[in-house]
């Protein structure tokens, strides 16, 4: 099969719209493989693996955009990458070549960051230093310049969002990943991602609303970072008249972090509701629940709004929805698989299964014993969180990008253990425009193959996100319910779902 | 904060999902400075320290 590679010296692009460029050409006839990226070392390995490389690949840099096309109808393939391209191009006129002859023109107050994690702190020192908020998105920032960097803006004033800060939401507008949700009384606080997508779409799917959610990163509760980030947009949230009431997201965190925040929460006389998944004791200042949903109903009760029972089915309505699915199963699929694009939503999936008796492998498991070695491969009941390095390196996030995800839902159908297939899928602003289609796609795949071995395979899903996001919640339901998807209004009942129907009914406690 | 006024560094994906979302926001098109040459970096990277110090 013909091969062409076409070598852009110096054009400079981010992944994520040479991953769109390469998305339209893959869908050309008569391509059988293609590939547009930046030839960074990483890429350039790909490109061998895929077969895709040719030797003149050799003196490119990661500044120079390669475009690689193999099929039979390669140049119609090349000159419609260097169409899409040009169109690029042509909008990227109004870019500014630098931060500072960006605020030459245009006075802004936050500095949103992406850049390679490398250059990462370079950059976020420099906004700061300018006066600029920062939310910085990036990660493989070290954790004692994070501290240093916090430091910084905590001396100037100044809130540093991140590093690995995937979510806020700021006067309503959804930075980096995040959904559509109205303004209202409820304030959040996250070191947690798509913690922060969960409870804010929950508040809002039950009819509250959010004054402003801020991210922390995932490290600001850890011993080194002590919970900088998180007191100071306590103090901001108390502060603000338009908060009735506080949310914290967080992992465990840290004795040291857990006084400093419990001591700034005493500062202000608003409810304070904290879901630290896995944490036990908090003190008696803040109301502690065990899961993001929780903190969602929590957060309503404290502002006296919403409604609860919008949330969900009876317990019969369950039962008899898992049972349609367990009694097509057969005697040897026991197992859950979560294959999970938030990471919040698998450490809250692994909690809850743990809980009710489960024993969880993953590649995010805090315990070195059940941790997978080899994270594209699951063993018994396994939660894999699609959004780490080994699933990221060199491209996009799973919620921008779901090549792997879908790849692996059709794996994990070939295997005849697995009763479950578990997923979250997550809408918003940053996020793919159409996941629950491209999952629905990869849904009918593996039933066709576990069908073709004569086994039945139950797939549940909970869909992240509001009706006013751009994907829209109730579509992106109904596209998953069309291939027989059981839909759940929260992680935490897909989650409860799928074990009822690989314990085949009852998993106790509740 | 004031009312927010955004500048993008990086990914322009971010950009455009701001822009559609109708905030006030500009884009920087960021590159790697010295072209990515990560020793020439270490080393623009020492003389600033030092200038600072």
């Amino acid at each position: 099969m013909p091969l062409k590679v076409k070598i852009l010296k110096g054009e400079f692009r981010d992944s994520v719209v040479l991953m769109r460029i390469s998305n339209r050409i893959k869908a050309l006839d008569g391509v059988e493989e293609s590939a547009v990226l930046m030839a960074t070392d990483l890429n350039k390995q790909y490109l061998k693996e895929v077969g895709l490389y040719t030797p003149e690949i050799d003196a490119a840099g990661p500044n120079d955009l390669v475009i690689a096309v193999k099929g039979v109808n390669i140049d119609e393939a090349l000159s419609a990458a260097m169409e899409a391209l040009a169109g690029m191009r042509e909008e990227a006129e109004a870019y500014y070549p630098t931060l500072s002859s960006a605020l030459e023109e245009f006075k802004a107050n936050l500095a949103v960051i992406s850049v390679p994690g490398e250059y990462a702190s370079m950059v976020a020192e420099e906004a700061l230093s300018r006066g600029l908020n920062v939310f910085l998105f990036s990660s493989g920032v070290p954790v004692e310049e994070e501290v240093r960097l916090k430091r910084l803006a905590q001396e100037r004033g100044l809130l540093l969002m991140g590093p690995d800060c995937g979510t806020a939401i700021l006067d309503g507008y959804a930075i980096g990943f995040g959904n559509k949700v109205p303004r209202g009384d409820i304030g959040i606080v996250s070191a947690a991602g798509t913690g922060l997508q969960e409870v804010s779409t929950l508040i809002a799917l039950m009819g509250g609303g959010i004054s402003q959610a801020y991210g922390t990163g995932g490290r600001d509760l850890h011993e080194e970072v002590g919970g900088i980030t998180m007191a100071q947009c306590i103090k901001l949230l108390a502060e603000d008249p338009q908060t009735k009431a506080i949310v914290l997201i967080s992992k465990p965190p840290s004795k040291a972090a857990l006084e400093k925040i419990v001591k700034e929460t005493q500062r202000t006389s608003k409810p304070v509701i904290a879901c630290f998944i896995g944490a036990k004791n908090v003190g008696d200042r803040i109301i502690y629940v065990e899961t993001l949903e929780g903190a969602a109903i929590k957060a309503l009760e404290a502002v006296g709004s919403g409604r609860v029972e919008l949330l969900g089915l009876n317990r019969e309505e369950y039962e008899s929805l898992a049972r349609l699915e367990y009694e097509k199963l057969s005697p040897g699929q026991r197992y859950i698989r979560g294959l999970y694009s938030g990471g919040t939503l698998a450490h809250e999936a692994i909690y809850l299964m743990e809980k009710h008796g489960f024993k969880v492998y993953s590649n995010i498991h805090p315990d070195t014993d059940y941790r997978l070695d080899n994270p594209w491969e699951s063993k018994e009941h396994t939660i894999i969180d699609m959004g780490t390095e080994d699933f990221v390196l060199g491209r996009p996030h799973p919620m921008i990008d779901p090549t792997l995800r879908t790849r692996r839902i059709v794996q994990e159908a070939s295997d005849s253990s697995v009763a479950v297939i578990l997923l979250d899928v997550i809408l918003g602003y940053g996020a793919h425009p159409d996941p629950a289609g491209e999952i629905a796609r990869a849904v009918a795949e593996a039933r066709k193959k576990a069908e073709a071995e004569k086994r039945y395979l139950a797939f549940v899903a909970h869909v992240c996100g509001t009706q006013q996001d751009p994907q829209n919640l109730d579509e992106q339901v109904r596209k998953l319910e069309k291939e027989g998807v059981i839909v759940m209004p929260s992680n935490v009942q897909a989650v409860k779902m799928s074990m009822l129907i690989a314990r085949k009914g009852g998993i106790g406690g509740e | 904060m004031g009312r927010l006024k955004i500048v993008n560094i990086g990914l322009e994906w971010f950009y455009h999902e701001l822009k559609r979302q109708g905030a006030e926001v500009v884009h920087v098109k960021w590159r790697p400075p010295a072209g990515g040459d990560k020793e020439i970096i270490e080393l623009l990277r020492r003389i600033k320290t030092a200038g600072l110090r």
